[in-house]
């Protein structure tokens, strides 16, 4: 019976078209248009002020977008008069009021959303905070302040959840349990969005990936074809005959790169390929050792040419 | 039409609950109370004011106990009532209203900037998206609470000094003016609130809301005075401690309210509308503005 049941009846699409987000003279968000689908957990990535933050912000109507639009479910989220039932969020764990008890915290949200108040229980304990209830936010670790906002994103059991860099400060038994909560609230099929600077984070969380760089959209797609872009090949070649050797695999087509450690790594040409050109020229070779990128050296590869705050970049 | 086959999370089986304002209210109520400096404020608040106010009427009762009552051997005593004590000025003394004024200010400006500054606000409308309605809430909660707490000091500080002077002409509250004094002085708070609560929206800083509030409350009346110009005078005139001023002042004591008076409809018509000016206020500025 459609328009009738609880929005959980199916996983509502996130649809950004156009997306732009201005500061001043400062481009956070670049016309960035994209999709995020129920019953996968789809992960946002992009190097620090990529613009990650920005983007969420407007998906839930904080923050006004200076052009395009996002909705949820077909519809901006900030039209909506009560959000808690419809998309469950963590943007900042420290979004919240130290001097509250974490049970107050809960309790206010789940009051203004006409939620009932068995509820803050039965999150509290879901994220392993039950013992803590009572106590003020204020002295709460960050790691315990992620337990808590993921609790109030859950409060409402909606069918659409963002999470933004949700691993921080968490150890490695919360990591776990956080991708396992992922997985399970994607094979419920819901809605899940989880924004991250690292790879390696969403390596082993995501389905799907949104790469963005500078605000604009670098790749969309799912993890298997984003790791299928590292399947290029680098070459590490050692030989004494290096200027003979570059000058041939250039010729070739290949880029060639001396390392800081004396070997030379070769891309745009297959190990086979090399050995074969250095054995009909009489080039000695040390080393031939082809090297997959990892999904890791992709991203970096991806989003280097648009980082925002490169470590000693002059300017 | 498709039939429905997505696979339902089910955690919670209840239908979306209708959005309603008393959510809202409770959501506040809870937030307010949470807080121990709301406590705090409001205890030592209405004990500062109601002590210093019972102190001005011990104080009086005691210099008047001991001084030579008036009689027609001391003509350079003038039986005049603008020369004799007013029992109603020990309930309503200025500087200890005045104090009350910032410190329900505060509460009011508290209950938003304390959102803003801690980042609470983002959860806050990320959780309610009617920014209006929730400001709307928050003004509601934190009006009753002051309009509670300010009958409770208005009506104790009336009441315990007026009983203290009960041998100096204390009043009841049907005596002329004593009421409409009461009633002025209780309302004050929730006003203050208000105002407060407004300028905590617009200008979201700790600081930055107290000073505004210091001297919009309290500066501003005492800087427009003079009968010189009369326009000064009548920016004054429409602060709300000129409003209650009048509004506390004995009608029968009222002798020189100077060149350009305020009107006790016009006292009451400044506290409508300040009321009215901080809730449109606080309604726009929260409306479209990043959090």
């Amino acid at each position: 019976m459609p328009g009738r049941g609880p929005p959980r009846q199916r996983g509502r699409v996130i649809e950004a078209t156009e997306l732009t987000k201005r500061y001043g003279r400062t481009t956070a968000v670049d016309r960035l248009s994209f999709t995020v689908r129920p019953g996968v957990v789809t992960g946002f990535l992009g190097p620090n002020g990529a613009g990650k933050t920005s983007t969420l912000r407007m998906v839930l109507g904080l923050n006004q977008p200076s052009g395009g639009t996002v909705t949820v479910d077909g519809q901006p989220f900030g039209d909506r008069p009560r959000g808690l039932r419809h998309v469950g969020s963590l943007l900042d764990a420290h979004d919240v009021h130290g001097g509250c008890t974490a049970r107050a915290h809960l309790r206010a949200l789940a009051a203004g959303n006409g939620l009932p108040l068995r509820r803050v229980a039965e999150v509290l304990a879901e994220v392993g905070m039950a013992d803590a209830a009572g106590r003020r936010i204020g002295g709460f670790s960050l790691g315990m302040k992620q337990r808590l906002g993921i609790a109030a994103a859950l409060l409402g059991d909606p069918p659409v959840l963002l999470f933004d860099e949700p691993l921080n400060g968490l150890d490695p038994e919360g990591v776990r349990w956080l991708r396992n909560l992922f997985r399970q609230l994607a094979d419920e099929g819901r809605t899940v969005l989880v924004s991250s600077h690292l790879m390696g984070e969403m390596q082993q969380t995501a389905d799907e990936l949104i790469v963005i760089g500078r605000g604009r959209l670098i790749a969309a797609e799912s993890l298997r074809e984003f790791a299928a872009r590292g399947t290029q090949l680098r070459v590490s070649v050692r030989t004494p005959d290096a200027e003979i050797l570059s000058g041939l695999l250039e010729g070739a087509g290949a880029t060639v790169r001396l390392e800081l450690d004396g070997a030379y790594t070769v891309t745009g040409l297959p190990a086979d390929r090399i050995g074969e050109l250095a054995f009909a020229h009489g080039v000695r070779l040390h080393e031939l050792s082809p090297h997959a990128a990892s999904l890791e050296e992709s991203f970096m590869e991806l989003t280097t040419q648009s980082v925002e705050y490169a470590a000693g970049a002059a300017r | 039409m498709t039939p429905e086959l997505d696979e339902a999370p089910a955690r919670l089986q209840a239908r979306v609950p209708v959005a309603r304002f008393r959510h809202l209210l409770a959501a506040e109520w809870i937030k307010l109370w949470s807080l121990r400096s709301t406590y705090w404020v409001l205890g030592v608040g209405a004990l500062t004011v109601i002590g210093i106010n019972v102190n001005s009427a011990v104080s009086n009762a005691d210099r008047l106990a001991h001084q030579t009552p008036w009689s027609p051997d001391r003509p350079d005593f003038p039986d005049r009532s603008e020369f004799s004590f007013d029992p109603l000025t020990t309930a309503f003394v200025d500087p200890a209203w005045q104090m009350f004024m910032i410190i329900t200010a505060a509460v009011g400006a508290i209950a938003v900037f304390g959102e803003y500054s801690s980042g609470l606000i983002r959860t806050t409308f990320a959780a309610v998206p009617d920014r209006q309605a929730v400001i709307a809430a928050k003004m509601t909660v934190v009006s009753a609470v002051m309009a509670a707490l300010g009958m409770l000091v208005s009506g104790t500080s009336f009441a315990v000094t007026q009983m203290l002077l009960r041998d100096h002409g204390g009043l009841s509250l049907g005596d002329p003016g004593a009421l409409r004094a009461v009633a002025a002085a209780a309302l004050l708070a929730p006003l203050c609130a208000l105002v407060g609560t407004a300028v905590g929206a617009v200008v979201r800083h700790a600081a930055g809301s107290v000073v505004t509030i210091v001297a919009l409350l309290l500066l501003v009346p005492v800087l427009f005075q003079g009968e010189r110009f009369r326009w000064v005078k009548e920016i004054g005139n429409a602060m709300p401690l000129s409003a209650w001023e009048r509004l506390v002042t004995n009608p029968e004591r009222a002798h020189d309210l100077g060149k350009y008076p305020l009107t006790v409809t016009e006292a009451w018509i400044v506290y409508g509308a300040w009321a009215g000016v901080a809730v449109t206020v606080a309604a726009l500025v929260v409306r479209r503005r990043d959090v």
